[in-house]
């Protein structure tokens, strides 16, 4: 059998796709790619729909082994170095990997999640319509661990092909209020926009927790359980907004001062522990638009794959790496 | 991307059916941009795909729609029987609940199979469900301290509130029984049986009968009965 087989990950190390809809309010979490953008890209680059199913790495990297027959992947995540039988790949490129080849992904330098894509995807059956894993549930599997084995679902399929990535979007994560900013005292939205927030480290897929300013509640911090989804900028009793990503239950019992906009969500998931984070409220009209845009961008960007016109093999991609290197170098 | 419409900010049987009703009536129209709902006690999150959704259409739509849930109406409704076994080592927390209250064990399981059960939401975790119209005799504060881990199929009470849980996880409510029945099984059509709007009524059985019964519900039986009244 042709596929994938684990030699080392680390422990965040998932399947991802685009998540599980429509069982919301059996209490079951969507989970699925915490960049959605990032894993559409390495999908793209393999010639899959962008809504296939990828490997997702969060801080750390890990290495595989292709077994059976040729695969090609690609690797997209910020700062994340992709090399096969020891040679780089160049950025923004999918790559034809040999059986018995070696691919190793390098630690997420600049962000927190990368996506491994295989051409024509894992031949792996679905929960509920997804591969994505949800640890907490355990809906979906469990975490990747070494000795693991992805079949491939079409060995030798996928396309060669590359592209100039586009640059990252900056400025502040965009927030709309509500629904619940009137449980909050005057002050509280100004301070969340106002203030500069640091990511924590027991932030996980489920929530991003924030230390800064604390914000206060009007009354004592509950509400009776109420709908919450990826975004949800939730204000527990002690007063520090916690951000819901995606793994996050379909309910939570605490006031929401505000909520990311869909658009930013995969960069604020992108955000490392330790780094600092501004807010800005922007009105929904804004938010529908600035998910439109985001959507044509990647549109655009996706449409921009290039074909290799002739197929590099890992021999030529050694060549191709003197230039890698150089470039890396620098 | 989503809409929260709010009817209520308490836990009341009256604002449940409201929200109940328009999670239905969103269901029959088929609104463009609509991804699925979520009800809750108190309020409906209807999840948008923002680049299908027309914002102020939607809103205009779900506000005629939430005003129309406000006036009842007789729907068909599912009524589930579960086999429930109350207290010993199935309901260890019934035995101190029913001291508090100044009842016999007996009488306290009793008045918990009585009541027909409302479904509130399902939530927290996959396939638990939270149940309206506890006796009002058996509420209880929760536990101080919550257990770290109760079984699949517990059936809780916390504060006016009882639940039937769907997967062993941490819980602050009274453990009173444990049914057989699984909320929540991968493996079987349906995945999930109950949703928000069933009733449901408590039948108990004798602790012999668990093997048997969570030996069917380990390979796909229902074992719970349902009908439509």
């Amino acid at each position: 059998m042709t596929g994938l087989r684990i030699i080392e990950c680390g422990p965040g190390t998932t399947l991802q796709d685009r998540g599980r809809h429509g069982y919301r309010r059996f209490g079951v979490s969507t989970s699925g790619a915490m960049d959605p953008e990032a894993a559409a890209l390495a999908n793209a680059l393999t010639g899959n729909p962008p809504d296939t199913a990828s490997v997702e790495f969060q801080m750390v990297g890990g290495r595989m082994a292709v077994e059976g027959c040729d695969l090609i992947v690609a690797l997209s995540g910020p700062g994340s170095a992709l090399r096969v039988a020891g040679a780089i790949v160049p950025d923004g490129r999918s790559v034809a990997v040999r059986a018995g080849e070696i691919i190793e992904i390098g630690p997420v330098s600049r962000g927190v999640f990368a996506y491994l894509a295989v051409g024509g995807g894992f031949n792996l059956p679905t929960t509920m319509g997804s591969l994505s894993v949800h640890r907490r549930s355990g809906i979906g599997g469990r975490p990747l661990a070494a000795g693991d084995f992805l079949p491939a679902a079409e060995p030798n399929r996928g396309t060669l092909s590359h592209i100039t990535p586009a640059e990252p979007c900056s400025g502040p994560i965009r927030l709309v209020a509500g629904p619940q900013d009137d449980h909050f005292t005057s002050d509280a939205l100004a301070l969340l926009t106002d203030s500069t927030f640091v990511v924590r480290p027991d932030s996980d897929r489920m929530a991003y927790r924030l230390s800064g300013p604390t914000l206060s509640h009007r009354g004592d911090g509950n509400i009776v359980s109420d709908g919450v989804l990826a975004g949800s900028v939730q204000v527990p009793g002690d007063g520090v907004p916690t951000i819901l990503m995606r793994d996050c239950q379909t309910t939570g019992g605490y006031p929401k001062i505000a909520t990311v906009i869909s658009a930013d969500i995969g960069r604020m998931a992108q955000i490392p522990p330790g780094n600092a984070v501004r807010f800005a409220l922007v009105t929904l009209g804004e938010a529908v638009a600035a998910a439109r845009l985001a959507a044509s961008r990647l549109q655009r960007h996706v449409e921009n794959v290039l074909p290799e016109a002739s197929l590099p093999t890992t021999d030529s991609l050694l060549r191709t790496n003197l230039v890698g290197g150089v470039t890396a170098g620098q | 991307m989503a809409i929260a419409v709010e009817f209520g900010d308490t836990i009341d049987e009256e604002t449940n059916r409201q929200v109940i009703e328009l999670a239905r009536m969103v269901e029959g129209e088929n609104l463009p941009g609509v991804v699925e709902t979520v009800p809750t006690y108190r309020s409906l999150l209807v999840h948008l795909d923002p680049l299908k959704a027309e914002h102020a259409k939607l809103s205009e739509a779900l506000a005629r729609l939430a005003k129309a849930a406000g006036s009842p109406r007789e729907r068909r409704r599912r009524r589930w029987r579960v086999p429930v076994i109350y207290g010993g080592e199935f309901g260890e927390d019934l035995a101190m609940l029913a001291d508090l209250h100044g009842m016999s064990e007996e009488r306290a399981a009793e008045l918990h199979a009585l009541a027909v059960y409302r479904v509130h939401m399902v939530g927290f975790m996959p396939g638990f469900t939270y149940l309206g119209g506890l006796d009002p005799r058996l509420a209880t504060p929760r536990r101080e301290t919550p257990r770290q881990r109760i079984p699949a199929g517990t059936i809780s009470i916390g504060g006016h509130q009882s639940a039937i849980g769907s997967i062993a996880a941490p819980s602050g409510w009274h453990v009173v029984g444990r049914t057989p029945v699984r909320c929540f099984h991968p493996d079987r059509d349906p995945v999930f049986l109950f949703e928000a709007g069933d009733e449901i009524s408590m039948e108990p059985v004798p602790a012999a009968t668990w093997d048997d019964l969570a030996a069917q519900a380990a390979v796909g039986e229902m074992v719970a009965t349902c009908e439509t009244r």
